[in-house]
């Protein structure tokens, strides 16, 4: 250590040589893993590379996209955007009440707090592909099961984030407003919303713009929307239309992402 | 109006408050003085019920305050509470912050849609107006400055109509000009609506100055009951035990009033300030 009168020059502990071994023990376990890995997922070039031709087979046969096709895709794509829409309010309706209670600084004890956490793990743990074919079977094939889905998954999603924006905010209103003898409700709209409405929404359009991307392949399970003529196209070997059905699809995620993080950027910088 | 009898608090083993009795008279200022950790804001905050007292008894106008709903509503309506950081909602308007003073008093279905009566609103205009701060009612309130927003919390306690009032340092991060002004506005509160003020202050002279009785504690007790003209440099070594900051050296307090040497006092770096006066010592 360096010191100069009373000052000591404070430093990260100099490794030296007495401490190498073990970042090659480190280094061997990472490889170790990977390794491991590797053969259970079987990765393997020469794989790859004899699948080349294949590749470039089938992105010719894509070439060139099928533009008539687009005709077709405009129901699809719109009901896609329908179901984004549906999934994402019913997760926010779905996600409102369970968040102020599995907010450790509002919920009214601990039991109610961890258990709504697990609500919302679970929610947010299974992913929305299962989801919806869960939702296929129960109410069969259609748009719907898809913002079901979506609607499910989302809570989940949305409830932690609301739940964490309530547990960042400033505590001494939520105080105040207790000491001045409001009720739970009332402290919850006139302290806690008007500090978390800004983050809410922020998290409610990329949430909007994430569902739009998953609308988007929930077809593929039956749940509507335009990746149900994704894999109908596929199905029938018309990789024309296939590439037609991509191309809108990016164009859609394009458009949501541009839209949302403008509008985004546009409430934030409305809150200062 | 309040009484508080033989009132402890303990947290776990530590014992915050001990034994503490004090009476308040309607309309009447009292200053509470004492360092920090003393357990003045533990004392405001037991008498409406932020912390629940562990043993003893508190009476307002009369009624023993009880912790379960019904007590809680009733004490809360009764006692308004103002903070240190002011605690105003920072997005809501003046007005609005002001009228959350009447959510106790109100149907609470028509205040989650922010429907309140027309009087109430009026009542809340008029708060403002004796702060002097009718002209910011329609602005939110984050847009003020400290000072400003501290009126703004001393309306919503007059709002409150309540029978006393809690100041948990209300001028703790204000400037002394700033101070003084809000400082007034507390005693006039007091003077024209017969309320009673229990006011936690950790500036002698600011005590001095506005106390019609001063209580000093330390360690969780009551050491020091008088006027405010008793306070004399014995009374404050009992309230400041081991020495005010600005009495350690003595021929700086000799030199500078406590007023000046107040602020250093309370600046981060007053742990390095006693290193280096040990450092100079040895």
């Amino acid at each position: 250590m360096i010191s100069i009168g009373r000052y000591n020059l404070l430093v990260a502990k100099s490794s030296g040589n007495d401490g190498w071994w073990k970042y090659v023990a480190a280094f061997a376990a990472a490889v170790a893993v990977f390794y491991w890995a590797a053969i259970g997922s079987q990765i393997s070039a020469t794989e790859l590379l004899k699948g080349m031709p294949w590749i470039a087979d089938f992105l010719g046969r894509m070439l060139p996209p099928h533009w008539e096709f687009m005709q077709q895709l405009v129901k699809p794509a719109i009901e896609t955007v329908q179901i984004a829409l549906w999934g994402t309010l019913l997760a926010f309706i779905l996600a409102v009440p369970v968040c102020f209670l599995a907010a450790r600084n509002i919920s009214p004890n601990l039991v109610v707090f961890h258990f709504m956490r697990q609500v919302l793990n679970i929610a947010r743990g299974i992913n929305e592909i299962i989801l919806a074919l869960i939702f296929v079977a129960a109410v069969g094939l259609g748009p719907f099961p898809g913002v079901l889905a979506l609607g499910l998954h989302g809570a989940g999603m949305l409830g932690k984030f609301f739940a964490e924006s309530i547990e960042d905010i400033d505590q001494g209103p939520i105080e105040a407003l207790r000491s001045t003898g409001a009720g739970p409700i009332q402290i919850i709209i006139f302290g806690v919303l008007p500090q978390v409405v800004t983050s809410w929404i922020a998290v409610l359009l990329y949430r909007f713009e994430t569902n739009l991307r998953q609308a988007t392949v929930l077809g593929m399970v039956g749940a509507g929307g335009i990746g149900f003529e994704l894999v109908g196209s596929m199905k029938l070997f018309q990789y024309q239309d296939t590439a037609t059905c991509i191309l809108v699809i990016v164009a859609m995620v394009m458009a949501a992402d541009y839209i949302s993080s403008k509008l985004r950027a546009w409430i934030q910088q409305g809150a200062r | 109006m309040i009484e508080i009898r033989n009132l402890t608090k303990r947290y776990g083993d530590f014992v915050a408050l001990n034994d503490v009795s004090l009476t308040a008279k309607p309309g009447e200022f009292v200053v509470i003085l004492g360092a920090s950790g003393a357990g003045k804001s533990t004392l405001l905050r037991c008498i409406n019920h932020l912390a629940e007292p562990s043993g003893g008894e508190i009476r307002v106008d009369g009624e023993v305050s009880r912790g379960d709903r019904a007590g809680l509503r009733k004490v809360r309506r009764d006692v308004a509470m103002i903070f240190q950081h002011y605690n105003v909602v920072p997005r809501l308007s003046v007005l609005k912050n002001v009228l959350t003073g009447r959510l106790g008093s109100m149907p609470a279905v028509l205040s989650w849609f922010q429907w309140f009566p027309r009087e109430d609103i009026a009542a809340a205009r008029e708060c403002l107006r004796r702060v002097e701060m009718e002209h910011k009612a329609d602005v939110r309130t984050d847009t003020l400055s400290g000072g400003q927003k501290q009126r703004v919390g001393i309306a919503r306690a007059l709002a409150q109509r309540p029978k006393v009032i809690l100041a948990d340092e209300p001028v703790a991060s204000l400037d002394p000009k700033t101070s003084r002004k809000v400082l007034r506005y507390l005693q006039q509160a007091s003077l024209e609506s017969g309320i009673t003020v229990i006011c936690n202050l950790h500036q002698v002279d600011y005590a001095r100055e506005f106390g019609q009785r001063v209580i000093g504690v330390a360690g969780g007790r009551i050491v020091f009951e008088g006027g405010p003209d008793e306070l004399t440099e014995e009374v404050l070594q009992r309230i400041y035990p081991g020495g005010m900051e600005d009495t350690l050296p003595v021929a700086a307090a000799a030199v500078s009033p406590p007023a000046a040497s107040a602020p250093v006092a309370s600046l981060p770096v007053a742990g390095h300030r006693l290193d280096n006066l040990a450092l100079e010592q040895t």
